[in-house]
Formats: C-alpha cells, sequence, structure tokens
C-alpha cells in the first residue's frame, strides 16, 4: 500500500511517502491510524487529533469505516486551505 | 473549460481576454483573483502544497458540475502552489456566461468550493516560526450554502 503524507502529517511522521506492508487484521481507515499511530512518537503524534484528519483513498475523499486493502493509494492531510 | 496547477504566476487580464476573444456567445465575465495579504501576525510569505493528480482530478469534476448547475459559456481555475510573497496571486477564477446573473454564482460557487475542498495547504511564515494555517468554520459555511439549494 502506498500511503502519502501532506501538511503536518508529513512535518510529524517525518515522511512524504512510503510503501508499507500491511499486517493482518488491517481492514479499514479507522485500524490503519491506529496502526501506524503504534510505530513511533512521530505518527502517534500526527494522527492524535482524529478530528482533524482528512483521509483519501485513491485520490477520493472518504470516511475512517471505508475499507482498505494492498495496493491503494491512501492520504492523509488536515482540512483544506486552498484558495 | 480549463484547469491549471502551477507554480508560476498568470496574467489575469490576458486570460480574461483570450476567452471574451473566442467565443461570441459570451456577454458577460466574471473573475475572482485571490491574493496574498498581510495577516495581523505580519506574514513573509506562505507556502501552499498540494496534492498533485487528486488535485487536478477535484477541480476538473467541480468544473463540471458549475457547468450543469448554470449556463456557462467557458470557465477557467488557475491555481498556483509554492511559495508567494504577499502582493503576489494564488488563484483566478473566470466563468464566462451569456448574462451576468450566471458568471457572477458560479464564480462564488467556485471559489467558496476552492477554499475548502480542494486539497491545498497553507503554511504561513510568522514572526514566531512557520505555521499551517487552520481551516475556517465561515469558509466552511460559504460552500455549504451552495448545498442547500
Amino acid at each position: 500500500m502506498k500511503i502519502l503524507y501532506f501538511a503536518h502529517f508529513r512535518e510529524k511522521a517525518n515522511v512524504a511517502e512510503e510503501e508499507v506492508e500491511l499486517p493482518d487484521g488491517i481492514s479499514d481507515v479507522n485500524s490503519l491510524i491506529d496502526w501506524l499511530e503504534s510505530r513511533s512518537d512521530g505518527y502517534a503524534d500526527a494522527f492524535a487529533d482524529r478530528d482533524h484528519i482528512r483521509v483519501a483513498v485513491n485520490q477520493e475523499h472518504v470516511d475512517f469505516d471505508t475499507l482498505v486493502k494492498m495496493g491503494d493509494e491512501v492520504a492523509f492531510f488536515p482540512p483544506m486551505t486552498g484558495g | 473549460m480549463t484547469i491549471r496547477v502551477q507554480s508560476q504566476d498568470f496574467d489575469a487580464g490576458a486570460e480574461i481576454a483570450k476567452i471574451s476573444a473566442t467565443n461570441t456567445n459570451v456577454g458577460g465575465v466574471c473573475s475572482f483573483i485571490g491574493v496574498v495579504r498581510e495577516s495581523a501576525d505580519t506574514i513573509s510569505a506562505m507556502t501552499l502544497e498540494h496534492y498533485p493528480g487528486m488535485t487536478e482530478k477535484l477541480l476538473a469534476k467541480i468544473e463540471a458540475e458549475a457547468q450543469e448547475r448554470w449556463p456557462l459559456e467557458d470557465s477557467l481555475i488557475i491555481h498556483r502552489y509554492g511559495r508567494m510573497e504577499p502582493g503576489e496571486q494564488i488563484v483566478l477564477v473566470v466563468t464566462a456566461s451569456a448574462h451576468r446573473k450566471a458568471a457572477f454564482e458560479a464564480c462564488e460557487f467556485l471559489i467558496d468550493w476552492l477554499k475548502t475542498k480542494a486539497p491545498f495547504w497553507k503554511s504561513e511564515e510568522t514572526a514566531e516560526g512557520t505555521k499551517w494555517v487552520e481551516a475556517k468554520a465561515s469558509d466552511d459555511q460559504a460552500a455549504d450554502k451552495w448545498s442547500e439549494k
């Protein structure tokens, strides 16, 4: 699975993009976040405030209960501030 | 119908002139230009990052939605990314229609949408260092008003 991190997610997790092998038991965005948080203090810090996490799977905005699988492109970012 | 996501500046006058010159059904052109301003913290610059791929896809989708909702002859969205100083242009939205009402409304719809739904993130250089700009509730409300109609 390809995971992309934008804005403060990239800074706190200290990675912009990575390929990960999913461990067993990860079925949706919620469980993916739980697993990412456990990887390091930086990741834990990035995902600490769940109300401010926005996620896209294969470049579509989705909710946390959306299913994810190997081969997906998942992106984490804060609420948008364009314009 | 054009979408451009680019780091370089744009010439709004030339872009608008091109739209009205190439389509004689156009009776009104409305444009919005977003500019970097100095905030209370006196920013020295801001940097916009985006999600390449998803940005273009979403911008094309919202432009198509504007086409469906209003009788537009043409439209253009240019959104910049990278570092910009106060006074620099960030975004250009142009809508063209036979009559002014559709052009005004579609232009406002597009910029309201861009503020909250396009995958861009701003960071500001302030006296205390670089800070990510937080999303504003008022921008969400501005975007939401279009889904109530």
